[in-house]
């Protein structure tokens, strides 16, 4: 099926270091977005269109351009958590098809592991409001939040600890092929920087049950990014383009008898496949947001590479490893679990992503044509939001 | 005893409910139109199911089901640092409406807690504070 092919990342970037003490996250930001539009082939003068988190000290959108010193004609500053870059790329896209930008920017920057943030496992501050007065008073960490869904999930489908291990035993198998995410480990002082068996992840610390310390992202530093074109800039530029064919967003939420193992990418996935015209079993790199195996089971089921209830089979047997011949590769970087996840991962998903199209992976899975990225923002046992890119090879 | 956090008001959405958690009452909504999802929790000024306004509070038998749960074993939060394990779980009201809460009163959580469980509500004081705080402790089964 012929997709429409009109915009493309064409420049990508990820900032090497995870942990970087005195850079600050507009540093992360700048100089990756210079090294992107370096790896482009573009120039400073070229952004027409900034799409933002409102990460960074200067704030976002309104402060980030004023920083950078541009005049964009399309400013988005969609901040839904994990997931804001899937929903920025899919906005970029439909922005460069409906002529309103020719050159976007998305980017990204944190210092949480030197700012000793607790991302996991601390409190959640801002002002008092209709939800959080009602569970504040519980101590439900986000671990513990993320635990309750693969608490249920194992109850209602029999999924069981070592299933969900496979997941870890994949990203760290790509993990050890990444210098980067290596350092990463080495720098943030992992216990046994090596490959890893599912009985090492069972053996690792219950820090909420049911999740097991190796189930559970690092915090790190870090940051990147990249740089979406219309076609006929990409056409120009230094590497093949790797387009986006499709996007789908969506949020969810706890509900009254509400089921806790269904994710967002229920919907935002079909909409994403639909537009793109292909079917999860034609995919080669599923690049889905590890910040704990549960995530990832949950959504390879939502997004339809197996049924509901039924990831724990599908993993088995290591399908998941970039050479294991079957497929999908999943999380070839090392993923949130093992290489980079400074609090929200979504734009390492495409960067990734569009590496594996260029054939710029460290775990280069030949002639890797259909990618999906897909992204989780905020608590999958509460409020969530799904972001589906499906991204193609030139 | 315990010192969890407490609400933070002015809130005007979630004041009746810690009103009702003072008088050992749990408070939930219910719209008034003919709706298909009349049950409304948490707390809000409009019925998510409907859009109405017309809102009335009702107060829960107190009685429901454990949906899920997890044991937090990892807390740097003031309140919990020194709570030991404890857990964190969803339950299913019989009225139809799920709430976050905390299973009390078992020896080992891990071990003695599991979906499925039936559950009571009770008020648990609070050190400092005025609202005590709605959790529930497993109804001993014959």
């Amino acid at each position: 099926m012929a997709q429409e092919r009109q915009a493309a990342i064409v420049g990508i970037h990820e900032y090497p270091l995870r942990v970087a003490p005195g850079v600050s996250a507009m540093n992360i930001k700048v100089d990756s977005i210079r090294a992107a539009l370096d790896d482009a082939g573009l120039k400073w003068s070229d952004i027409d269109a900034i799409y933002d988190a409102q990460d960074g000290e200067a704030g976002g959108g309104l402060q980030l351009a004023a920083y950078l010193g541009v005049r964009p004609t399309v400013l988005d500053t969609t901040q839904v958590g994990g997931s804001s870059y899937e929903f920025q790329a899919a906005h970029a896209m439909r922005d460069i098809a409906a002529g309103k930008c020719n050159v976007a920017v998305l980017s990204y920057g944190s210092t949480s592991a030197s700012n000793r943030v607790a991302i996991g496992t601390g409190g959640r501050g801002g002002p008092a409001t209709w939800a959080t007065n009602m569970e504040s008073p519980y101590g439900a960490t986000l671990i513990a939040n993320y635990a309750m869904v693969k608490q249920r999930h194992m109850f209602e489908y029999g999924t069981t600890d070592e299933q969900f291990a496979g997941i870890s035993v994949a990203t760290r198998h790509h993990a050890m092929r990444n210098p980067e995410a290596v350092k990463a480990m080495t720098d943030l002082q992992f216990v046994g920087v090596n490959e890893i068996t599912p009985q090492d992840v069972l053996d690792s610390r219950v820090v909420a049950d049911p999740l097991h310390l190796l189930e559970c992202c690092m915090i790190s530093d870090g940051g990147g990014a990249l740089i979406i074109a219309s076609a006929e800039v990409a056409r120009g530029c230094k590497k093949p383009p790797v387009w986006l064919i499709g996007g789908g967003e969506a949020t969810k939420y706890r509900e009254n008898g509400g089921d806790i193992t269904t994710s967002a990418g229920a919907q935002s996935g079909p909409i994403a496949f639909g537009e793109a015209g292909v079917t999860p079993d034609e995919i080669d790199i599923a690049m889905i947001y590890d910040s704990f195996t549960i995530t990832v089971a949950v959504c390879l089921e939502d997004l339809g590479f197996c049924p509901k209830g039924e990831v724990g089979a599908y993993v088995e047997g290591g399908r998941l490893a970039f050479d294991s011949g079957e497929g999908p590769a999943l999380n070839t970087d090392g993923g949130g679990l093992s290489s980079n996840h400074p609090g929200m991962r979504g734009i390492f998903l495409l960067l990734e992503g569009a590496r594996q199209l260029r054939g710029e992976s460290n775990s280069q899975v030949p002639d890797a044509s259909l990618a999906v990225a897909h992204g989780n923002g905020g608590l999958l046992g509460g409020t969530h939001t799904g972001g589906t890119v499906i991204l193609a090879k030139d | 005893m315990a010192n969890r956090p407490q609400p933070r008001f002015p809130e005007p959405h979630t004041e009746p409910f810690w009103e009702g958690a003072q008088k050992g009452e749990l408070r939930y909504q219910r719209c008034n139109e003919d709706c298909d999802d009349p049950v409304v929790f948490y707390p809000r000024h409009h019925c998510p199911a409907c859009g109405s306004d017309d809102l009335d509070w009702q107060v829960s038998k107190g009685e429901g089901t454990v949906y899920t749960f997890s044991v937090v074993r990892q807390n740097r939060m003031p309140g919990f640092i020194d709570l030991g394990a404890y857990s964190v779980a969803y339950v299913d009201l019989d009225e139809g409406f799920r709430m976050m809460s905390s299973v009390v009163g078992v020896e080992n959580p891990t071990e003695d807690i599991h979906i499925g469980q039936r559950v009571r509500v009770e008020f648990e004081e609070q050190d400092e504070g005025e609202y005590p705080i709605p959790v529930f402790r497993p109804i001993e089964e014959d």
